[in-house]
């Protein structure tokens, strides 16, 4: 079986504490994984260590065939990893439309000669891209694609977080990181998105996704298999409800007697 | 604003008649010598400006701006000319005039470094000053061509900023102001003791001549008397054009795009493909050519450089300009750089205290409107453009 991430015995620690713990965690092409678990257990300083924010201390990442365990962060995207924040990290006085286009980096060039000088094939290809990012982003919210020349600041916390997902998007990943799309949003607001991240993976299937999440309903509802990690280590694997029924896991978010 | 009126180009007219009634302005104040009547025209501008805001009408201009740029830039281009043609005898205002044009190629420089990669250098004087050394020492021992001496002060004015890159890319903020403060103070020590340089006497610099045509001779065209400045206008005003358009396409191209993208969040940007090193590296050599090859000009026309006129307070005076005119809008830096270098030179009262007036005005523009005189507008791609 070939697999699209793998990560073998990966350790992280931040002086004493020790957020990864020989974590061993493997991802089939296509598939949505749900890595949950209780604050602290690591699951934002996976995201960390596979997109080359921070080192890692032991253990090896491979990524579609290649080690990507020392990978830069600009490495790891040009691989076909992209990602969201926990906590949105837009550019707040830039418009969506500039937003999105920080994600196409790897597709744009980037010369100064075709930036500076030709403008006429520059237009072409900003045109192309304009729509390519209007045609993304009406698939989240119509409303939205009119208001491509606006200031992110300006919008409400949803609206911001499908910005932050077509911004992950744009460049057609072959992996996605959705760190926590929910926190900040009500029920409601939750579920669309839930809504629109399906709708996108209708429209490419090859897309895989890793999603850490601490509303269930949508781990339940969106993921085909989820990993639980407690202090770093895996503590099970396997469909949600097989999981959500598991021992050690309940043990782990709700104590010991 | 109704959908039409979104969808309509906005009308040429406002930016044309702010053009118009500005240039009219600035030829009265140039033109003024008494000071009561330069304090009423200071003054009455202040108090236009407030009036034709609160009327909606500064709104219009900035619309007109916004979707005609390129039409408006050959009128202000125009405007300039006629205020110069205006003063075409005058050997005083045309130095002026030329200062403020070279002023703001500078400026424009450090808006790139600043404004948009959000590289802090405080030592804007410090670049400015190496391209006039190199003017005036190249003038002196070499026959070096005139034009390519300003493009060499450019050159090496990059190149001795790169020195600074290794401090400037390992440390952020504050710290990288800093590095770029010592530079500063360190450079007119250098200047102060090295004889070959004019120690702190400073050099004469030779006027230019091209093709046999000698700068600093007055001219006639029919029967009248030309300044011989007139003849550095005209280079200022292409070196200030061929800036202003570049500056402008950066900004508007993926990599102005990539530049404010590092300046906002590196971490994202570098999530991202974003070459953090890369994009800083090109801002703070492109920001420091470009002042370097406005002060290798500078050093011409003045015809003399000496340490003490590319100090750290010159410096603040360039910062302060970017902070006055609008971080990241160039059309507020022409404006700026009008106020703070004219109204100085005409206000004979306060000539002592000029660095105290900025001082205060740069604590009332971060107080009361941290984005400037003329904030920056979203990014437009291309002026008028609709999906």
């Amino acid at each position: 079986m070939t697999y699209l991430l793998e990560a073998r015995g990966l350790t992280r620690k931040f002086g004493g504490v020790v957020a990864l713990d020989n974590l061993d965690l493997a991802v089939v092409p296509n598939e949505i994984i749900g890595l949950i678990g209780p604050n602290g257990s690591g699951k934002t300083t996976f995201f960390n260590v596979v997109t080359g924010i921070y080192g890692a201390h032991g253990g090896s990442v491979t990524f579609d065939g290649a080690d990507i365990t020392r990978a830069s962060p600009p490495a790891v995207y040009q691989a076909g990893i992209s990602r969201t924040f926990q906590r949105s990290r837009l550019s707040l006085p830039l418009s969506i439309f500039d937003n999105i286009m920080i994600g196409n980096h790897k597709r744009l060039n980037q010369g100064l000669w075709f930036n500076l000088i030709r403008r006429g094939e520059f237009k072409r290809e900003f045109e192309a891209n304009y729509s390519a990012a209007r045609t993304l982003v009406e698939v989240f919210e119509p409303q939205l694609a009119e208001r491509m020349l606006e200031p992110v600041g300006e919008l409400p916390m949803i609206d911001r977080r499908r910005i932050e997902i077509c911004r992950a998007l744009i460049n057609q990943p072959k992996l996605l990181l959705l760190d926590e799309p929910s926190a900040g949003m009500t029920h409601d607001e939750t579920k669309e998105l839930m809504d629109d991240i399906l709708q996108v993976r209708d429209l490419n299937r090859n897309l895989t996704i890793i999603i850490v999440e601490h509303e269930m309903g949508v781990i339940e509802r969106i993921t085909e298999r989820c990993v639980v990690l407690n202090f770093g280590r895996k503590i099970a694997e396997g469909p949600y409800r097989q999981v959500a029924v598991d021992r050690q896991v309940q043990e782990a978010y709700l104590g010991v007697e | 604003m109704s959908e039409v009126m979104q969808k309509l180009r906005a009308p040429l007219l406002p930016g044309v008649v702010a053009l118009a009634l500005s240039t009219a302005y600035l030829i009265a104040l140039l033109g003024a010598e008494k000071q009561r009547l330069i304090i009423g025209l200071l003054a009455f501008a202040v108090v236009a400006v407030l009036a034709a805001h609160y009327l909606g009408w500064l709104n219009l201009v900035s619309r007109s701006f916004a979707d005609r740029e390129d039409a408006l830039g050959v009128y202000a281009i125009l405007a300039a000319c006629v205020v110069a043609a205006f003063f075409h005898d005058n050997h005083f205002v045309l130095l002026l005039f030329v200062t403020v044009l070279l002023y703001t190629v500078a400026t424009l420089g450090l808006n790139i470094q600043f404004g948009y990669a959000g590289v802090l250098n405080f030592a804007g004087a410090s670049f400015f000053g190496i391209g006039a050394y190199t003017s005036a020492v190249l003038s002196t021992y070499t026959a070096v061509p005139h034009l390519l001496v300003l493009l060499i002060g450019g050159m090496l004015a990059a190149l001795i900023g790169s020195l600074l890159l290794l401090p400037v890319l390992r440390t952020r903020g504050h710290y990288a102001a800093l590095v770029t403060i010592a530079f500063a103070l360190l450079l007119k020590t250098f200047l102060e003791v090295n004889d070959v340089l004019g120690g702190p006497q400073g050099m004469q610099v030779k006027g230019m001549s091209i093709l046999g045509w000698s700068f600093n001779d007055n001219f006639e065209i029919g029967k009248i008397e030309m300044s011989f400045y007139l003849n550095y206008f005209v280079v200022s005003m292409l070196l200030l054009t061929g800036t202003f358009v570049l500056v402008r396409r950066l900004e508007r191209s993926w990599i102005g795009l990539n530049l404010d993208a590092l300046r906002l969040d590196e971490i994202a940007a570098s999530c991202f493909g974003l070459d953090i090193a890369r994009w800083k590296i090109t801002a703070f050599l492109l920001g420091n050519f470009l002042i370097g090859i406005a002060g290798a000009l500078f050093g011409i026309v003045g015809g003399f450089v000496a340490p003490n006129n590319y100090t750290f307070a010159d410096s603040l005076i360039m910062v302060s300009i970017l902070l006055l005119g609008g971080i990241g809008n160039p059309w507020g830096l022409v404006v700026a750089t009008f106020i703070v270098v004219v109204v100085p030179e005409k206000l004979q009262t306060i000539q002592e205290s000029r660095i105290l007036l900025f001082a205060l005005i740069v604590i009332m523009m971060l107080l009361f409107r941290p984005e400037g005189l003329l904030p920056r507008p979203v990014r437009r791609y291309f002026p008028g453009w609709r999906a």
